[in-house]
């Protein structure tokens, strides 16, 4: 679409242009995870299926700030954002969701495991708290081998309440390895929630038990989690120790496909609850901002929209059209050579 | 050639590797200013700095991940496990990490990662400190799993661990640690995976084995020629890459066999040898395999018991003289 009006950086350092990056990133992740569930109850998707509606602004203000494919990113099975945020195209991650040859882990993977690290992206972990033992080793590597990139590392809030976790994040500390941990703090571990599954909901506190610095940041605005995650970065960047953010987040839909709104969804939160923070939801609260700039009009809205579509269309389409993985496949990548 | 001591020979093969390649690095628990609680890593620290040989927490998960994500980016760890018995409590990173990464990525991802230390029975460390787990590691794909016998190949094994491009869980014997042999000096020289050796050889029985066991169906072998029995000696040095080969050929020559395994008899790997053997050989069989095992209890500290949960090459002879009957 035509910039119609260009103007100078605002205030907070962002253009426009970033801004409407950070808008069309957010918006691709939104529109291609409402496309999901429909091919799943297709049965074009299988296996577990788990959306990050809600949660966007914790890629978008994050993932476009770093120096790929030399940083490195680990996050959860919660990791279709991820990726595309690291430049995975659409079409093949929807062919990793279907398992075809073209997908991104050429359909050894899944939604769980999509992987990408020619563009820095070292994929998706199933494991609760599992990539946090890895993001020591990416971090002590990228240390090691002298370089200043980071790895950056995604995990819930259940996480914290994995034995392994904690091992690590003394470690790091330990060390002083360049990492800058995300706290997905989503607020419920599957269905419990925080207050249920910790004495102590103080993330940040935990971290600096471990000699990490911290703090909170309102992940449901882009904006301040782009300037927290710049801070965040330059820190780690110029001193070389870890960083990390507890960022408070809400997912809108259930933990996984299962967890609907018949499901065990009913149980945990109310609609109330999760109505309350679909009005703190990251991409209206940007479009409002893009509004009151002048940056944006509801016609190049529309055109966005219009071409994410075909995106989210193409994508699916691709992956349809894509053969299955041969069955000679089966026996290879269980090593390298 | 030089006469060394098992452990010497770790430690060289890790001294050559780490002069060789920059990327190669040791972390665990008193690798370093400790010199390593049995003495493999002795003097790596000063020679290497503390870049290289990483002490770390009391934390095998941690220290399983860090290896593992270490690798996942280019560099070539070895990760000691002070003993294997510890090991256990990394068993997601370990098999859910490193064993899998590859595959999950599609082949994209390399995950070249050593993870050593000692296994094995027998000086009263009782039921926590007792273990060998290979079984379970050999049952997971994506695990290569070496066991020397010797301090050759202690060596040569262990090189071309760090030189492989995947997970090696390479699990040494406490108990032999202070065995001597010969071992090459050349810094090219290595042992290559899935090749099992010949100990000896012999025309009656087939005595198949790996680490200790192969020492001691060697000393079996002795006993049962005095009797005229004339046992060949089979030792796997790695469980996976499996060289059924030489073990089948073994088998057409001497048609009876006895497996012998440290761990568990339960489902453990001798019972993978034979029904191995079953269906590709069994017509070749003139007498039901043999295992030899260690009894299916938690390892016991009184010095009696413990000696009755091992097996030792006496069983061994007894094993071989069943089959032969």
């Amino acid at each position: 679409m035509a910039d119609t009006i260009v103007k100078p950086p605002t205030e907070d350092g962002i253009s426009r242009a970033e801004m409407l990056d950070l808008f069309r990133l957010m918006l691709r992740i939104r529109r291609l995870e409402e496309s999901v569930y429909r091919k799943f109850h297709e049965a074009k998707i299988g296996g577990y299926l788990h959306r990050y509606d809600g949660q966007e602004a914790l890629v978008a203000g994050v993932i476009p700030q770093l120096q790929l494919p030399h940083d490195k990113i680990l996050c959860t099975y919660r990791d279709h954002a991820h990726a595309i945020a690291c430049g995975t195209t659409a079409g093949e991650m929807m062919a990793e969701l279907m398992g075809r040859a073209t997908g991104c882990a050429r359909g050894k993977g899944g939604s769980m495991h999509l992987t990408d690290p020619d563009k820095g992206f070292l994929g998706g972990d199933g494991i609760v708290g599992g990539p946090i033992p890895v993001s020591v080793g990416v971090g002590y590597a990228l240390k090691y081998t002298g370089s200043k990139n980071i790895c950056v590392c995604y995990f819930g809030d259940g996480a914290m309440n994995q034995g392994g976790v904690h091992e690590s994040l003394n470690m790091v500390g330990l060390y002083k390895l360049p990492v800058l941990y995300i706290l997905e703090n989503n607020r419920y571990a599957m269905g419990t929630a925080l207050d249920r599954s910790t004495g102590q909901t103080d993330f940040v506190l935990k971290a600096k038990a471990h000699g990490i610095a911290g703090e909170v940041v309102d992940g449901m605005n882009v904006l301040t989690m782009r300037e927290a995650a710049n801070r965040a970065i330059e820190h780690i960047r110029t001193t070389g120790e870890a960083y990390f953010l507890d960022v408070e987040c809400y997912r809108f839909v259930g933990h996984g496909v299962g967890d609907d709104n018949t499901g065990g969804q009913k149980f945990y939160r109310t609609e109330e609850e999760v109505d309350e923070w679909r009005q703190r939801d990251p991409i209206l609260q940007l479009v409002r901002d893009l509004k009151q700039r002048g940056y944006i009009s509801d016609e190049q809205i529309e055109a966005i929209e219009a071409e994410i579509k075909i995106e989210v269309d193409e994508a699916i389409a691709f992956a349809e059209a894509s053969p299955e993985p041969p069955l000679d496949s089966l026996y290879e990548n269980v090593f390298s050579e | 050639m030089a006469k060394m001591r098992y452990l010497q020979a770790l430690r060289l093969a890790m001294t050559e590797e780490m002069e060789r390649d920059p990327n190669v690095f040791i972390l665990g628990e008193e690798v370093g200013q400790y010199q390593g609680t049995y003495r493999v890593t002795e003097g790596l620290l000063d020679k290497f700095g503390g870049n290289r040989v990483v002490d770390t927490p009391i934390s095998e998960i941690g220290i399983a991940g860090m290896a593992t994500g270490a690798a996942m980016v280019g560099l070539r760890p070895i990760a000691e496990f002070m003993t294997w018995s510890f090991a256990m409590s990394a068993m997601d990173q370990l098999v859910n990490h490193a064993a899998k990464i590859t595959y999950m990525s599609g082949g994209r991802i390399k995950c070249p990662v050593v993870f050593r230390g000692p296994a094995g029975v027998g000086t009263q460390l009782s039921a926590q400190h007792s273990h060998s787990l290979e079984a379970w590691f050999a049952h997971t794909p994506g695990f290569k799993v070496a066991m020397p016998a010797t301090p050759e190949d202690a060596k040569g094994l262990l090189k071309t661990a760090i030189r492989d491009n995947n997970p090696v869980i390479f699990m040494e014997h406490a108990g032999l640690y202070g065995s001597s042999g010969e071992v090459s000096e050349d810094p090219d020289f290595t042992v290559p995976f899935g090749v099992a050796a010949v100990r000896r050889e012999g025309t009656d029985i087939s005595l198949i084995g790996y680490s200790r066991g192969v020492q001691q169906s060697l000393k079996a072998a002795d006993i049962l020629a005095k009797d005229g029995i004339s046992a060949e000696v089979i030792d796997l040095r790695t469980l996976v890459p499996l060289d059924m080969d030489t073990v089948l050929a073994s088998i057409r020559k001497t048609h009876r066999a006895v497996v012998m395994q440290e761990e568990w008899r339960n489902a453990g790997f001798a019972a993978e040898i034979a029904a191995r053997i079953y269906e590709q050989a069994f017509d070749e069989l003139d007498a039901p395999i043999q295992r030899v095992a260690g009894a299916d209890v938690p390892m016991p500290y009184a010095k009696n018991l413990e000696r009755a949960a091992i097996p030792t090459e006496n069983d061994i002879v007894l094993a071989a003289r069943r089959a032969l009957s």
